[in-house]
């Protein structure tokens, strides 16, 4: 078979609109890297099992590597380049640096994106409300509780 | 090795007609591609079938939900946080909601669908037990028209379903227990409900042993009982050797539970593999038995 034609996708990044050409197969995820230079999104396993490259797609949090990228042609997405309000970091981010819940940092931008999605979903989450919305998302560095402890003070903060 | 990516192809037709109709042109060429949970996987491993995929996800007839009297009707591009969120299954269907939530994580479950998870055809998949408890049916749409089949017919063997190439998984029903008033609960008709998946760890794992029960119980008697698991045969299995036993049986004696891990024992056919082994796979599905079994009674 014939090499595919690229295929044109429209999409809204950040609040910024793109257009870009790419495979059809393409994932998100090296869109997003490579052709948007947004290389905060990580890749970590490239098989949906460890959240380094969540982002918010239309609102839901989603595995990039998991992501065709035409499936987002249309779409709203939220990187972790977007999560913070110009200067002003988000609650999740503030606390992440408060509270030690970022080491190497590779698992970071998607612990985040996952944290802030569990509390726009859940403002008053229960502890076993914040291990199963982080549950998707390995960490190699910190052993989890710093994170935990993060994301608690977190919802502390936003109330 | 990851696979080279200019070779796929991914079309969206916009109308379900124009997606059947490719299919019935080149049946075979073209490979269903729904959330991508499980087909991304293998372009990244190199080991995907086909090139060609055809995108059902944004064909309208294929998602939401519908509720009469007598089923309540999910399209198949129906996701596990759909699933979740629904009052009605919610109520009535609960082993399903448990399925979904226990399947992957959060990210997993805004994109992965039961169409999908159906189709993928896993033995070791998690709503497939909850739905061959509910005695759901398919509903398989080609250009030559449509037809329904009832789920526990449905997988004929290892990866092999009563699918044909031209067909696509359209919607999944699931007949309701009872005539519905609103409000209605199974559990305040005597139905008792259980679902247990073991794996490595509690989140995003592959079962090791997955079992969903529902039994109807009237005066510590079981007035109907349906069983079935996943990853211990070829397919998702129900068992209707225990079932029967157990329906005849007057009372839950020790005796008659411990009957019923044998017939049950005989009803599966675990294997040993990377993930566990046939013994460990057909002690646990006889443990969890006896454990339904004790919840329903107490
Ligand atoms: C990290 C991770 C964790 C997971 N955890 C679990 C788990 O705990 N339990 C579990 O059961 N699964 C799990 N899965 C597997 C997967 O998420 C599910 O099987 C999911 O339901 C697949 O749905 P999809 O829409 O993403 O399928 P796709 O990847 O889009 O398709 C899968 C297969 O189904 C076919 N198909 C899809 N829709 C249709 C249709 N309507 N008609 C005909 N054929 C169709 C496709 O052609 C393909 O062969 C996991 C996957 C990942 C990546
Ligand atoms: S890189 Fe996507 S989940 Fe690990
Ligand atoms: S901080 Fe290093 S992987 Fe989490």
């Amino acid at each position: 078979m014939p090499d595919a034609a690229k295929v044109r996708i429209a999409f809204r990044v950040n609040g910024s609109e793109h257009i870009v050409h790419a495979w059809p197969m393409a994932r998100l995820l090296d869109v997003l890297r490579e052709e948007l230079r947004l290389t905060g999104t990580k890749e970590g396993c490239g098989e949906g099992e460890c959240g380094a490259c969540a982002v918010l797609l239309d609102g839901a949090l989603v595995n990039s590597c998991l992501v065709p990228a035409l499936h987002a042609d249309g779409a709203s997405i939220i990187t972790i380049e977007g999560v913070a309000q110009g200067e002003q970091l988000h609650a999740v981010q503030q606390a992440f640096l408060e509270h030690g819940g970022a080491q190497c940092g590779i698992c970071t931008p998607g612990m985040v994106l996952a944290a802030v999605n569990l509390l726009e979903k859940c403002p008053n989450p229960t502890e076993a409300d914040i291990r199963n919305g982080l549950a998707g998302n390995l960490c190699r560095c910190t052993g989890y509780m710093k994170i935990f402890e993060s994301v608690v003070a977190a919802c502390k903060q936003q109330r | 090795m990851r696979a080279y990516l200019p070779q796929f192809e991914l079309i969206t037709p916009t109308a379900l007609e124009d997606a059947l109709k490719l299919l019935a042109r080149e049946p075979g060429q073209w490979e269903p591609f729904a959330g991508g949970t499980d087909l991304m996987v293998l372009l990244e491993a190199g080991k995907l079938a086909h090139q060609r995929f055809l995108n059902i996800w944004r064909l309208k007839e294929l998602h939401g939900m519908e509720e009469t009297r007598e089923n309540v009707t999910l399209g198949a591009l129906t996701t596990y946080t759909e699933v979740q969120k629904h009052e009605t299954l919610q109520r009535e269907f609960p082993l399903l909601c448990r399925a979904a939530a226990v399947t992957g994580s959060v990210a997993t479950q805004n994109r992965g669908t039961l169409g999908g998870n159906i189709a993928n055809a896993s033995p070791a998949a998690d709503s497939p037990p909850a739905l061959l408890v509910y005695d759901a049916e398919l509903e398989l749409l080609s250009a030559r028209g449509a037809r329904w089949v009832r789920y526990a017919q449905f997988h004929k063997g290892y990866k092999q379903m009563d699918l044909a190439p031209d067909e696509l998984i359209a919607r999944i029903r699931l007949p309701r227990r009872a005539n519905v008033a609103p409000g209605f609960s199974p559990a305040s008709w005597g139905w008792h409900e259980y679902y247990s998946k073991v794996g490595t760890r509690s989140a995003q794992a592959i079962s090791k042993v997955c079992f969903a029960g529902a039994a109807q119980m009237a005066n510590g008697r079981i007035a109907d009982i349906r069983i079935a698991l996943g990853s211990v045969a070829p397919t998702v299995v129900r068992c209707a050797k225990t079932e029967e036993f157990l329906r005849a049986e007057e009372k839950l004696t020790p005796a008659a539970v411990q009957k019923a891990q044998e017939i049950l024992a005989g009803e599966i056919a675990p294997i040993d593999d990377f993930r566990s082994t046939a013994r460990y796979r057909r002690r646990v599905a006889q443990n969890l038995l006896g454990e339904f079994l004790g919840s329903a009674v107490r």
